[in-house]
């Protein structure tokens, strides 16, 4: 083999772009990995790091741009298509099949048992449990199956998409040898991960995608993880939105409305503290899956806290059904707007249900005085009520600002906002930033999560950033622009606080 | 064989079950014995084999409300194609219901994968279609079953003071149900069928296919489906157009049998099982002279109660 063949790339995307409907997931991606190679892919929530992933495996088709693997175009139809092709992901949730045992799944998937065996043992498992439904085995071992499944199809190769999330440390560092070992032997490896650590570990270069484009390619070097924070943020570094804002800050001595104490949920939320003021609007940022959700639901009373207290004006609560937590002044506005409405029932009715199903409230319905406060709701956050028969036929814009005036209409104390603006348009984001700073104004407390970082400026007080379950950092809004609080999103700046 | 007794668990508890059931039978009519168990297992063969079709689409992950329907269809056609007929016709007809089975199962498997739709609705929809075709098939009961064909499902396999307990119906229906079975479990496409119930998505990135996986279970069922037609017709010797009460029997005896709704979990030996609790219970409440109407109240009763009871070991056993 002559050099230039070596070093030919073993998988070449150019220019890939995917749309879903009319939201465009990937405009003009493009990754070069060449044999030997473990490859960092970076992106912030919604760059498109995962759409992309599908796409050369072949769970998803591409709409454009060319896909070369060993110097030949090639679409893979299927992920077995893919595999057979030599390209083998692991994805972040486990694909091993719940209700077969281990050996069932290496016959479904036609993986070869001895190199099966030998990985598993290097990968510290050495006595997997073949005939348990897998159902039955914790996440971590899950996973670590799955990559053995893979490292076992010797594939060329190898995707492994936040493969350390929910592994312990030892596990960590035996998956990390492992993966540089692969690189060693001349395969290749795209690597997923928010931790830095491992990838200034691990990887050899790092493709940077920003809103569905690859913006950068750089070999990993000390101080490279600036570039990368800088990468991924691109133009939204220039100046924080300006807003007009009260020159003296909600008080934020005296009891809070709502304090929180070494909350722990799930496998994933392992130790967060903050205090939420009357008036205040705190920030929460985090990256995917550092256990945002399982605060949320915490809070809002779908889940039961493992550990820790939640105290409402001093009170120590426990939920142990969501309608608790709504009595507590609690009131969640999920990220999923399809779990929170009607759709298929008028917006009149959609913002008049949660005060409708107080028990109190059983009986007739006072139609009048519920059709007053409805149409002040929909008055003041200006909703387009052409399509208001069903709430389903609104726009996403229009669909969350109903979610959101639902709580307004009955008078909110506590609002748990979680990713509000997720995929809606620029002029309705802001009338929900002003909402949430007129509620503020009012003395309501919110709890804001946003998957968007200049939204902290945009909209709260302060904000706490979470990563790996615990709380990292606490900062003034003022203080907190996007580069601030990328790094502390990834964990680059270490110290444990309470908010 | 720890791993045997906890695995199937379930099953062991539905036949200890059904042999208390057998007791309290011959207690409450000493003269229950081989011709009552006869009569039983043959009147239980069309619901055995609609359980079993029903349990495979539901492993699958999906459900076919059109099983008693199909059945029919395929009761007429039989009916109508052995009537008067020889050895080598009677064995056609018998390979060409089969096939009928076969292609309608697939049919509405496609149509599930096809238009995207829940498996209830295409299903309920088909059932309709099913019941028209069987009655143009034969609008009023008629036609009439090869009469030596019907020997091979009637009377005990052999007259003897043992043997003459084992009705040829028991026989006939075990070896069929494990000729389809025992290969189907023991192959890729069975693993699959599993997997797709289990969890779609996974099954998907483990690189089974997704679409014609449910097709072939749809149709391996439609195979079941026809085994059950013929077996009207073969017990009562003419087409009955009209569906049999097959199809919430089948569900019922498919849930009792430990295949959970919704897929991935559950054999065919359970529900097999549950079809003879259920039948044996109805003949003892008719044997107590219970009112037709009550009958039914406790049966609904016996299923809620033993699903319950299964949840809640089912919990325990996973905090043991």
């Amino acid at each position: 083999m002559t050099d230039a063949a070596a070093d030919a790339p073993i998988l070449d995307a150019q220019g890939v772009s995917k749309r879903f409907g009319a939201v465009v997931a990937l405009r003009d991606a493009s990754l070069r990995v060449r044999r030997g190679e473990v490859v960092a892919l970076m992106g912030a929530n919604g760059a498109g790091k995962s759409t992309l992933v599908k796409i050369l495996t072949g769970a998803l088709r591409r709409d454009g741009g060319t896909l070369r693997i060993r110097g030949r175009d090639q679409s893979f139809g299927s992920p077995g298509a893919a595999r057979r092709g030599g390209l083998v992901p692991v994805y972040q949730e486990p694909s091993l099949i719940p209700d077969l045992d281990l050996d069932e799944n290496l016959r479904l998937g036609g993986t070869p048992r001895e190199p099966f065996h030998h990985w598993v043992r290097e990968l510290g498992i050495p006595d997997p449990p073949m005939d348990d439904p897998i159902r039955h085995l914790p996440l971590a071992t899950l996973r670590i199956l799955d990559l053995a499944r893979a490292l076992a199809s010797e594939p060329d190769v190898l995707l492994l998409d936040e493969m350390t999330a929910a592994l312990p440390t030892d596990l960590v560092e035996r998956v990390l040898k492992v993966v540089r070992e692969q690189a060693d032997a001349g395969r290749s490896v795209i690597y997923i991960s928010h931790r830095f650590a491992e990838i200034s570990q691990l990887c050899d270069r790092a493709t940077v995608l920003r809103d569905g484009a690859t913006v950068g390619d750089l070999p990993i070097e000390p101080g490279v993880e600036e570039k990368i924070v800088t990468l991924m943020l691109g133009a939204a570094l220039s100046p924080a939105q300006a807003r007009a804002r009260e020159a003296t800050g909600p008080a934020t001595t005296g009891t809070p409305r709502l304090r929180v104490r070494g909350l722990a949920a799930g496998t994933k939320l392992a130790d967060v503290s903050f205090d939420l003021h009357k008036g205040e609007v705190l920030g929460v940022v985090a990256l995917e899956g550092q256990g945002q959700d399982e605060l949320f639901d915490a809070l809002a009373g779908f889940r039961r806290p493992g550990g820790g207290t939640i105290e409402i004006d001093g009170q120590p609560q426990s939920f142990r059904h969501p309608a608790d937590a709504i009595a507590a002044g609690l009131t969640l506005v999920p990220g999923d707007r399809a779990e929170a409405l009607l759709s298929s029932r008028s917006v009149r009715e959609n913002i008049a249900v949660p005060y409708v199903a107080r028990p109190r409230h059983w009986g007739p319905i006072a139609m009048r005085r519920e059709g007053a406060q409805v149409a002040q709701a929909i008055e003041r956050l200006q909703i387009d009520t052409r399509a208001q028969g069903e709430v389903r036929r609104l726009s996403g814009g229009n669909q969350q600002k109903v979610t959101i005036a639902r709580w307004i209409a009955g008078g909110v104390q506590t609002l748990l906002l979680f990713d509000p603006t997720r995929g809606i348009d620029v002029r309705t984001k802001r009338q929900i930033y002003a909402l949430v700073r007129d509620l503020a104004a009012q003395g309501a407390s919110v709890l804001f999560y946003t998957s968007e970082l200049g939204e902290i400026q945009a909209a709260c007080d302060r904000v706490v950033v979470i990563f790996n379950g615990r709380v990292v950092d606490v900062l003034d809004a003022q203080d907190a622009d996007e580069p601030m609080l990328m790094r502390a999103a990834y964990g680059l700046t270490a110290r444990e606080v309470r908010a | 064989m720890m791993r045997g007794l906890s695995r199937n668990g379930w099953v062991l508890g539905l036949v200890g079950l059904l042999i208390l059931l057998l007791i309290v039978t011959k207690l409450i009519q000493p003269s229950f014995g081989a011709s009552g168990l006869e009569s039983v297992t043959r009147a239980a063969l069309p619901f055995a084999f609609a359980t079993a079709a029903t349990a495979v689409v539901v492993i699958a992950g999906g459900i076919d409300l059109s099983v008693a329907a199909m059945m029919a269809v395929v009761g007429v056609t039989a009916a109508v194609l052995m009537e008067g007929a020889g050895v080598t016709q009677t064995w056609l007809v018998v390979l060409a219901v089969l096939a009928l089975g076969a292609a309608m199962g697939a049919l509405n498997g496609a149509l599930v994968v096809a238009t995207r739709l829940p498996d209830i609705v295409v299903t309920l929809a088909m059932s309709f279609v099913w019941e028209g075709v069987a009655l143009l098939i034969l609008k009023a009961p008629g036609g009439a079953a090869t009469p030596w064909l019907r020997e091979v499902i009637l009377g005990p396999i052999a007259p003897g003071p043992v043997v003459s307990l084992i009705p040829k119906s028991l026989v006939v229906l075990a070896v069929l149900l494990m000729l389809v079975w025992l290969p189907l479990r023991r192959s890729r496409l069975g693993l699959s069928i599993y997997a797709i119930g289990s969890d779609a998505t996974a099954a998907f990135r483990s690189g089974v296919s997704i679409g014609a996986t449910r097709v072939a279970a749809y149709a391996i069922a439609g195979v079941l489906v026809a085994m059950g037609g013929l077996s009207v017709t073969l017990s009562t010797g003419i087409g009955e157009p009209i569906p049999g009460p097959y199809l919430l029997a089948a569900v019922a005896a498919v849930v009792l049998g430990g295949v959970v709704l919704g897929g991935g979990r559950g054999g065919l030996l359970g529900p097999i099982v549950a079809v003879f609790i259920l039948r044996i219970v109805r003949l003892d409440l008719t044997l107590l002279s219970v009112d037709p109407n009550v009958t039914t109240i406790v049966e609904g009763t016996i299923m809620a109660v033993v699903v319950m009871l299964g949840g809640i070991l089912a919990v325990r056993g996973r905090r043991a």
